[in-house]
């Protein structure tokens, strides 16, 4: 391992630990706590779809279909004795199946087909879940026990950003980036770009399952009417606003969109009503003065800050 | 057993209505350079198209070291020994130089997510394998120092070397270039004719090449086939086809004359 890595490795830990230590020493308050967490959560997703988005280019709007699967398959584990973290897993896989699906339809469908079909799936999981009994129907499921603390929440954080991370510098990755660059040239090198599409969605999903989880374990409740289209638009738009292809903008991005409406909550009551007025409104200022978003594609470093303009390898 | 790596017999392709290329036949031997020339909307770029499998015949057959390929898609041609570029560049623009070549050297690295993920042993010395190899290919020509480069920020004469060493790390047997030299200034010309001869006396790949450049396409080929309206009006050795009549009435006194 590279002395860096170790580095980031050890900060992890140690913020992870120091965080944990003060948001349960009760100097945070019960609604910065709540925003923390949401923060943390919507991390995960943001970043997962970042990975399908923004590195494999394959433009979805169902990625809160994949959030559902893990949160009520979590919820029912849960309700049924299963471990937490064993429920977490099993949730993520669950949701990997399902990432698995759009993958062999982003390997037929083109562009907007498969933003399409994609809100299609996110539909469907919707409509089961309202429809099925043991998901509770419209009223959804309660007293789901409660697991998700900061150590849980950001401990997945860390090990999601990693596991992209690793995966974006290796083969795989570097596949998955070239499909985004050009498909045809990808296949004519010998390479199945339907292999690759299925493992990049399942790899998302697989994440985006964990964070519905999370999310369940946060909440205590789920009602269908929350993993809608607005949630995957609410997601999108922090990936497009940190910059398609940018983790570290994911990051940024999601940590503001999320911390925003409850700090402005102290000048402007019922903030939370015009959330989704405010994103829509981002999302037209971002595409009118910065396409790219707030990083592009490129990665937030804090060597950079200190000698900009140094050097883009490390 | 035939002993051509390449025959198709019989091409016919139709777009809507237009007649794209009719007839169509090549028989390629190991270690051969064919040219395909023609005046623009020939059919020549379809061609390429339907030997990879971009396209797919309405009539005819295609075969690989014997095997009938119209069950493959373009992923399997390649797997079976035939590589290519395009007429406009399909570099992976936002990667590096070294990266678009590892990528060509992808299928013969053999790793799982799993060692991605958990960077196994594997995982490092597969990596650095491809990485000294894809290093190697381009210090053949000459492009090592370019190795981290943003592919965009290329000249157009780089690009399109990239594009053939990337083709090269696939390790084909036959490798089919579309305008190799367009856009390229004349000692960029001359480079890539020393490139060409370099592969072909280091790996013994048969080449395919389309390009309007009259004087290089001539040098570098030991069989040229001329394409007109979708039809062969004429095929033989390039001084055969520098007397043909025919040709030149179609193409050579044309547009392309200043070529000559
Ligand atoms: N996808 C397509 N759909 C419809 N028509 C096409 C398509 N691709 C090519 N054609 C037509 O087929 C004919 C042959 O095109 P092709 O690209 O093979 O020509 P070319 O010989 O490569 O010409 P150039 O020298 O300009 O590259 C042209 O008339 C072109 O308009
Ligand atoms: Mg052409």
């Amino acid at each position: 391992m590279k002395k860096q890595n170790i580095y980031s490795f050890l900060i992890s830990i140690l913020s992870l630990i120091f965080g944990s230590f003060i948001i349960n020493s009760g100097v945070v308050s019960n609604s910065y706590k709540t925003v923390i967490l949401q923060i943390g959560i919507y991390l995960i997703a943001s970043l997962s779809l970042n990975f399908t988005l923004g590195y494999l280019g394959e433009f979805t709007l169902g990625h809160a279909g994949f959030l559902a699967a893990g949160a009520y398959t979590y919820a029912l584990l849960l309700k049924n004795g299963v471990n937490f973290l064993i429920a977490i897993i099993i949730s993520a896989v669950v949701s990997c199946l399902i990432g698995c699906i759009t993958g062999v339809l982003s390997s037929r469908l083109r562009g907007d087909y498969l933003a399409i079909a994609s809100l299609g799936i996110s539909e469907i999981i919707r409509i089961i879940i309202v429809n099925i009994e043991i998901f509770g129907g419209p009223k959804g499921l309660k007293s789901i026990p409660k697991y998700s603390n900061f150590l849980l929440i950001y401990s997945f954080v860390v090990l999601s950003f990693t596991v992209f991370k690793l995966i974006i510098n290796s083969k795989h990755g570097r596949t998955i980036i070239a499909i985004r660059e050009d498909e045809i040239a990808v296949k004519s090198l010998g390479i199945s770009t339907r292999k690759y599409k299925i493992l990049a969605f399942c790899v998302s999903a697989f994440f985006a399952g964990i964070s519905g989880a999370l999310w369940a374990g946060n909440q205590g409740i789920l009602t269908p009417g929350e993993f809608g289209f607005m949630k995957s638009v609410e997601i999108l738009v922090m990936v497009i606003l940190g910059g398609i292809g940018s983790m570290t903008g994911s990051v940024i991005s999601t940590s503001l969109l999320v911390a925003f409406p409850v700090i402005f909550q102290i000048f402007i009551p019922n903030m939370n009503k015009y959330r989704m007025v405010i994103y829509a409104l981002i999302l037209i200022l971002v595409m009118i003065f910065r396409p790219s978003g707030i990083m592009g594609k490129k990665e937030f470093r804090f060597n950079k800050l200190k000698n900009p303009g140094g050097s883009e390898n490390e | 057993m035939s002993n051509y790596v390449l025959e198709c017999y019989n091409l016919n392709l139709l777009f809507k209505n237009h007649h794209a290329v009719k007839d169509f036949n090549l028989q390629v031997e190991k270690g051969k350079t064919y040219g395909l020339i023609g005046p623009n909307g020939a059919g020549k770029t379809t061609v390429l198209n339907l030997l990879t499998r971009v396209y797919k015949q309405n009539l005819g057959d295609i075969f690989i070291n014997g095997k009938n390929t119209r069950k493959w898609d373009s992923t399997q041609i390649n797997r079976h020994g035939i590589a290519r570029t395009f007429q406009n560049i399909r570099l992976f623009k936002e990667m590096t130089v070294l990266e678009n070549t590892m990528v060509g050297f992808h299928n013969n690295q053999k790793y799982s997510l799993f060692d991605s993920i958990f960077r196994t042993p594997k995982y490092f010395s597969e990596e650095k394998k491809i990485k000294n190899k894809s290093l190697e290919l381009l210090s053949i020509f000459g492009m090592e120092n370019k190795a981290d480069c943003l592919s965009k920020n290329l000249s157009y004469g780089a690009q399109r070397m990239v594009e053939i060493l990337r083709a090269l790390a696939t390790d084909p047997s036959i490798l089919l270039l579309d305008e190799p030299a367009a856009g390229m200034n004349s000692s960029e010309t001359m480079n890539l004719f020393e490139v060409i001869n370099k592969i072909k006396n280091k790996f013994e790949i048969s080449f395919i090449i389309i390009e309007h450049n009259m004087n290089f396409i001539m040098k570098i080929c030991d069989y040229i086939y001329v394409l007109n309206r979708g039809e062969t009006i004429a095929k033989g050795k390039p001084e055969e086809i520098q007397k043909n009549k025919e040709v030149e009435t179609a193409y050579l006194g044309g547009q392309y004359a200043e070529n000559k």
